[in-house]
């Protein structure tokens, strides 16, 4: 799905969403949690584009305000509905929102916490098509008998309760759910980080699979490099609220250009007792949102810091083609 | 970090044959069935496996912290001490034998050190606590409150935690999930343990602290000479870690051998399927993985015979008829599988 031609879907610009902090008797505003503070990015038709950082980096909060669960402080997020217009969901009044919804679905991490237990699947898979005017019963029941089988599971099972089924069952379950109404962009919030490895395969190949054959746009949020850079045509880093470095997969992992990116990748544990690196482990702890440091936020744990670094604020400028850096220094170091 | 240990060497502990099972009311689980495996002083074993494996129960059946309706039903937990083994299968729990090795010889390191801590008293003083409490470890002399506060800081600086005479003063909650670790990390070394038992450490932080935190633990083992089991769901984690790997599924051992063994010539069926299984960061991307077909069973469902053969890509009429025993297969590694050898274990 590389084509260059696919055009973007969603757009989002400046995107910031502060937290207020309030203290004493009468609730005053201290301060801010600056949870994502200054997003940009764009999805194509088609593509996957990963959203990868630490916990407390803003990610799921990204996310949530691209699906208005929030509504954002500041920005735009851009996006093209089915007949071809272009809406600013950080903006829209609810009742114009409330078709699109149809359109931007998700899919959540917990897959025991998202499916209501006391709903058998017909209704918990049928549940957004009952929302969305599909009131015949005779036809919900085909359409989750349809979706059950789309994702790999039996439809005989749509008269059992969630209880019955594992942790990927469960997840096949919520994606049926997430298809229901045909969407066009799905949000995945960690959608595998809470399945064992021989079922978190399992879950990945399904993902790709339904991508290729129902045209989908994933936003896939995570915190494993290898899981995003396995599933992503494009991944997006994020540290601190802001996006630090956004480029195709092949080429960010050839080649980082952002020192944070480049420390997150050596943290990963290889798996191959040959390959035992200690080198560059990354020192210090991640700043809080609420304070982030003078300058570069990525500063005061960063091995090529200068002067300027702690005092001026870098601006994600656009390194090669398609790669995008916040850092002073993207174009001159070896990382 | 220590080679694989030779048969020179006695082991510090050997687990022999374990069972472990729970009475539930829907009927009886047995999430430890048969497992068997040795440390050897100073070595850092890896328990690999995915949940419900059984890891955490032999954990606690080594630490007779079995709670109820749980019981080792049989099989030898052999702990080397003072010289000679003893069986803390047969101890009882809450006896003086018991509580002397439980947090003095061997300690744990929890994989939530947020549940671990408690939140109305501060770190320090739980440190202080478990320190009078095995204060024999730390020689003949009569340790004071102000002595093993003094020790609670030398152990902060040497976890590398920073400004270690306040934070022994900090309330678990008001340190950072990486702090909270090696504050935990602290408390487990505290009375000088030859045993050190790792569940998860380093599941519920993120990637860059966890690579201090790994880091930390190679350091404090190679300076201590602590043994360590390792216990983690992590393939990457294990192989950065581990001398010597156990392979667990479904309550008993599939595979065991030395970490480039088991990496690069894994003998069981269930290591290369869970080896190929995992992305890494080279490779193909966005192709299928392949995968192991099934989903774990439910506990009440065990199959018979060989726990994995349902889900096994090579799988024989006998796999489904008889248990295969934990024999070696090269002289390095052990596995549990008829495709390496044809003896069954008793029925």
């Amino acid at each position: 799905m590389n084509e260059a031609a696919a055009q973007p879907l969603l757009e989002v610009r400046g995107l910031r969403k502060f937290f207020p902090i309030s203290k004493g008797f009468l609730r005053r505003v201290v301060g801010h949690v600056r949870a994502v503070d200054g997003v940009d990015f764009t999805v194509k038709e088609g593509e996957t584009l990963g959203l990868v950082g630490e916990s407390g980096c803003g990610k799921t909060t990204a996310s949530r305000c691209i699906l208005r669960a929030i509504d954002p402080t500041d920005g735009e997020i851009l996006y093209r509905t089915r007949d071809g217009r272009t809406v600013d969901l950080a903006r829209l009044p609810p009742g114009e929102l409330r078709p699109l919804r149809a359109e931007i679905q998700m899919i959540f991490q917990d897959p025991f916490g998202s499916l209501n237990p006391r709903m058998t699947l017909l209704d918990n898979v049928g549940e957004p098509l009952l929302v969305n005017g599909v009131t015949s019963r005779t036809e919900r029941t085909e359409r989750v008998a349809e979706l059950l089988r789309l994702v790999g599971l039996r439809p005989e099972f749509m008269h059992r309760f969630p209880h019955a089924f594992s942790g990927g069952q469960r997840q096949r379950i919520g994606i049926a759910r997430a298809l229901a109404t045909n969407p066009r962009l799905v949000v995945a919030d960690e959608p595998v980080s809470a399945l064992d490895v021989s079922v978190q395969a399992q879950v990945l190949n399904l993902l790709l699979e339904l991508q290729a054959r129902l045209k989908l746009t994933f936003l896939f949020v995570a915190h494993d490099l290898s899981v995003v850079r396995h599933i992503s045509d494009r991944i997006a880093v994020m540290y601190v609220g802001q996006l630090v470095e956004l480029a195709p997969t092949d080429a960010l992992f050839g080649q980082p250009r952002h020192p944070y990116t480049a420390a997150l990748m050596r943290a990963v544990p290889v798996a191959d007792p040959r390959v035992r690196g200690q080198d560059g482990i990354l020192g210090g702890e991640v700043p809080s949102p609420a304070a982030p440091p003078s300058g570069c936020y990525f500063h005061p744990r960063c091995r090529f810091a200068q002067d300027r670094c702690r005092a001026e604020a870098p601006a994600l400028r656009e390194v090669a083609p398609g790669h995008f850096s916040r850092c002073h220094f993207a174009g001159d170091l070896t990382l | 970090m220590t080679p694989p240990t030779p048969m020179a060497t006695e082991p510090l502990l050997q687990v022999r044959d374990l069972r472990v099972s729970f009475a539930l009311d829907d009927g009886l689980v047995r999430a430890v069935d048969g497992t068997s495996f040795d440390v050897m002083p100073g070595q850092v074993l890896g328990v690999v496996g995915e949940s419900g494996c059984g890891k955490s129960v032999t954990m606690r059946a080594i630490l007779q912290l079995v709670d109820r309706p749980g019981r080792i039903t049989s099989g030898e937990i052999r702990f080397r001490r003072d010289g000679e083994m003893v069986d803390i299968a047969r101890l009882p729990p809450r006896g003086a034998v018991m509580r002397d090795i439980r947090g003095g010889e061997i300690a744990l390191i929890p994989q939530e050190p947020m549940a671990a801590f408690s939140p109305v008293h501060t770190v320090g003083e739980q440190i202080v606590e478990a320190i009078l409490l095995h204060s024999h470890r730390w020689g003949e002399k009569k340790l004071g409150r102000r002595d093993a506060r003094d020790i609670t800081v030398g152990l902060f600086r040497d976890v590398g935690i920073s400004m270690p005479e306040q934070r022994v003063d900090a309330y678990s909650w008001q340190l950072s999930g990486g702090l909270r670790q090696r504050a935990m990390i602290a408390m487990a070394l505290s009375c000088k343990p030859r045993l050190l038992i790792a569940d998860e450490p380093t599941t519920a932080i993120d990637v860059t602290t966890q690579a201090q935190v790994l880091g930390l633990l190679r350091e404090l083992q190679a300076k201590y000479d602590t043994a360590i089991i390792f216990i983690t769901h992590d393939l990457g984690v294990i192989a950065q870690m581990a001398s010597y790997v156990v392979v667990m599924y479904l309550g008993r051992v599939m595979e065991q051998g030395p970490v480039d063994d088991i990496f690069h010539a894994p003998k069981h069926p269930y290591t290369r399927a869970l080896l190929r299984s995992i992305p890494g960061l080279s490779g193909q991307t966005r192709v299928a993985l392949p995968v192991i077909s099934g989903a774990l069973p439910h506990p009440f469902n065990r199959p018979a015979g060989c726990p994995f053969h349902p889900r096994c890509p090579d799988a024989m009429e006998r796999c489904a008829a008889a248990v295969p025993r934990l024999l070696p297969v090269t002289p390095n590694q052990l596995a549990s599988c008829f495709l390496h050898h044809d003896e069954a274990e008793l029925p």
